[in-house]
């Protein structure tokens, strides 16, 4: 762990943190499902609701141009977050599952049809599987699913062996959410461009937790959500090459995503705005966009090694307790510590918790395919941010402690 | 901790542990199955009703330990009594679980009176009431039944 993180100071730009749930002081591990928001992010969507509050891309007056600024500022800081090359790569949505959509809508029923494939991984987000499943039923395409093993990585050469001129599109996700694993999602992008693929990539777990750079990956499209990456919720990231999304088109038809309107004719407006009909959540995008500052004010290297050495503490935590199994034992991991005990279901494990303030997910983490795979009907899991602490690992290794008392 | 222990009275985890009446039943004629899509807990239960008495009750499933519970005292309550009884005993439970200041009709309910604590926590009544519902569905006929 870096010497010059402190995890004390940061947890005091974190307001919510400071709360007692059920009398006891709260301990926040339902990261993956969605994560705090700084004062910083709190106080710019205040502001700008307080001084700037005006539509985008429209009036004369003052304070449009400043919320366009806002907004447009905001792109600005995602494009290098993710190291994409242009601003207009980068495309508005409410979440992870918009941006998914929006590419199977648009990309996916003007380039896939019947006989082709479309791959995804046995532990999807169902939000990576469902739109996709939907358009093989409209379009005659074929789902093929790569395998994962025991320990919750993918298998490659099985991936290796669906690839085929028949696939159209390869959507995987960059870290699961149900089992922490990160994917070799650089390999996964060139074995599929080989076959002339294209490559969706799943980012909603991965942004929270290290660096994403799209142009070194070179996938063709990276979706993820503004709340998961300490933001607020209705804000989303849709990544796309600029070939991609210009010969995609529109997703929503409506306002702003227009050049110009007749009954004869309409002509679309160019990217991003083409993929943004309606007006937009601008405050959202400028809280994103506070979020993103504040991830870069710590650093992904002490962010990433503050939470390397948490998700060891905790494995090593966990592991040592008779009973308590963690699901998902992937080499590279981030943030997540799912786990069974035989003695009591995730649900009850989670009420239990509650009782003592910790707060962590129950249930199949909207991965159903994941568990039954695993064959066990749902998990406990704790999902790490950098404000989480080594004290809060013990409180969670106490309240398996309790878990083991009330059932025994 | 008061809270918890009235949840996790030692009743409700001795029929966690050994569910009565957990088994298929070969010559059930009313089955249903009950499904929580929130959590993933899944019951498959299987009646045998003869001239309106439920002759015999059968579970099989997966959930934690309320829903078990509360399906294993469900069985143990409803065997050998008409379906006119089961469908009151169905009432009290639903009543002593979803109303705040619910009666609690011990006449009726018996042990499942165990199960009010329940009532304080909103995140659980689906688990104390799916096998409850997938009674009513085997009853009324209806094959599939889900509580979200």
């Amino acid at each position: 762990m870096t010497t010059n993180f402190d995890v004390n100071s940061v947890r005091d730009d974190f307001p919510i943190l400071k709360q007692q749930v059920n009398g006891n002081r709260l301990v926040y591990l339902d990261n993956g499902a969605t994560s705090q928001k700084p004062q910083s992010v709190i106080d710019a969507i205040v502001e700008y609701y307080e001084t700037t509050n005006s539509n985008v891309h429209r009036g004369v007056h003052t304070m449009s141009q400043q919320a366009t600024d806002g907004y447009e500022g905001a792109r600005s800081k995602v494009r290098k977050f993710l190291n994409a090359s242009k601003d207009k790569e980068i495309i508005f949505t409410r979440n992870t599952t918009e941006g998914v959509n929006l590419v199977a809508h648009s990309y996916g029923r003007k380039n896939i049809g019947p006989g082709d494939d479309i791959i995804v991984s046995n532990m999807e987000h169902h939000s990576n599987i469902v739109p996709w499943q939907m358009l093989c039923e409209e379009n005659g395409a074929n789902l093929k699913v790569v395998p994962i093993d025991d320990s919750g990585e993918l298998v490659m050469d099985e991936y290796q062996k669906l690839l085929s001129p028949r696939t159209k599109l390869v959507s995987i996700t960059h870290v699961s959410n149900a089992l922490g694993t990160i994917l070799p999602a650089k390999q996964i992008v060139q074995m599929a461009h080989s076959y002339g693929a294209p490559v969706l990539l799943d980012g909603a777990q991965a942004v929270p937790h290290m660096p994403v750079d799209v142009q070194d990956l070179d996938c063709d499209f990276y979706v993820f959500s503004g709340h998961k990456l300490f933001g607020p919720t209705g804000i989303g990231i849709l990544y796309g090459k600029e070939n991609y999304l210009e010969s995609m088109p529109p997703f929503l038809g409506g306002g702003d995503m227009i050049k110009s309107v007749t009954f004869e004719k309409t002509l679309y407006n160019d990217l991003p705005y083409k993929f943004e009909g309606g007006t937009p959540d601008i405050s959202g995008a400028i809280g994103l966009g506070a979020a993103i500052d504040y991830v870069n004010s710590l650093g992904f290297d002490q962010i990433t090694a503050h939470e390397d050495a948490l998700l060891q503490y905790g494995t090593e935590a966990l592991e040592s307790i008779a009973g308590v199994h963690i699901v998902g034992t992937a080499a590279r991991k981030a943030g997540i510590l799912s786990f069974v005990m035989d003695m009591a279901h995730p649900h009850d494990i989670g009420t239990i918790l509650d009782e003592q303030g910790i707060a962590i997910r129950t249930g199949h983490h909207c991965a159903q395919p994941v568990m039954q795979r695993f064959q066990i009907p749902a998990t406990a899991r704790a999902s790490l941010a950098f404000y989480n602490t080594k004290e809060d690992i013990d409180a969670l290794v106490k309240g398996i402690d309790r878990v083991i008392e009330v059932f025994s | 901790m008061s809270g918890l222990n009235d949840l996790y009275q030692e009743i409700l985890l001795e029929h966690n542990s050994k569910p009565r009446n957990f088994k298929s039943l070969e010559d059930a004629n009313q089955i249903s199955e009950g499904y929580n899509p929130l959590c993933g807990d899944q019951i498959t239960l299987a009646l045998k009703v003869v001239d309106g008495v439920i002759d015999d009750v059968g579970f099989q499933g997966s959930g934690c330990a309320i829903s078990r519970a509360s399906a294993s005292m469900m069985t143990q309550s409803i065997k050998g009594q008409s379906v006119e009884h089961a469908e009151h005993i169905f009432d009290a439970f639903h009543n002593m679980i979803i109303e705040p200041e619910g009666e609690i009709d011990l006449d009726l309910l018996g042990d499942l009176e165990t199960l009010s604590g329940v009532n304080e926590y909103p995140t659980r009544i689906k688990c104390a009431i799916l096998a409850w519902h997938t009674m009513k569905a085997a009853l009324d006929g209806d094959a599939q039944v889900t509580t979200e």
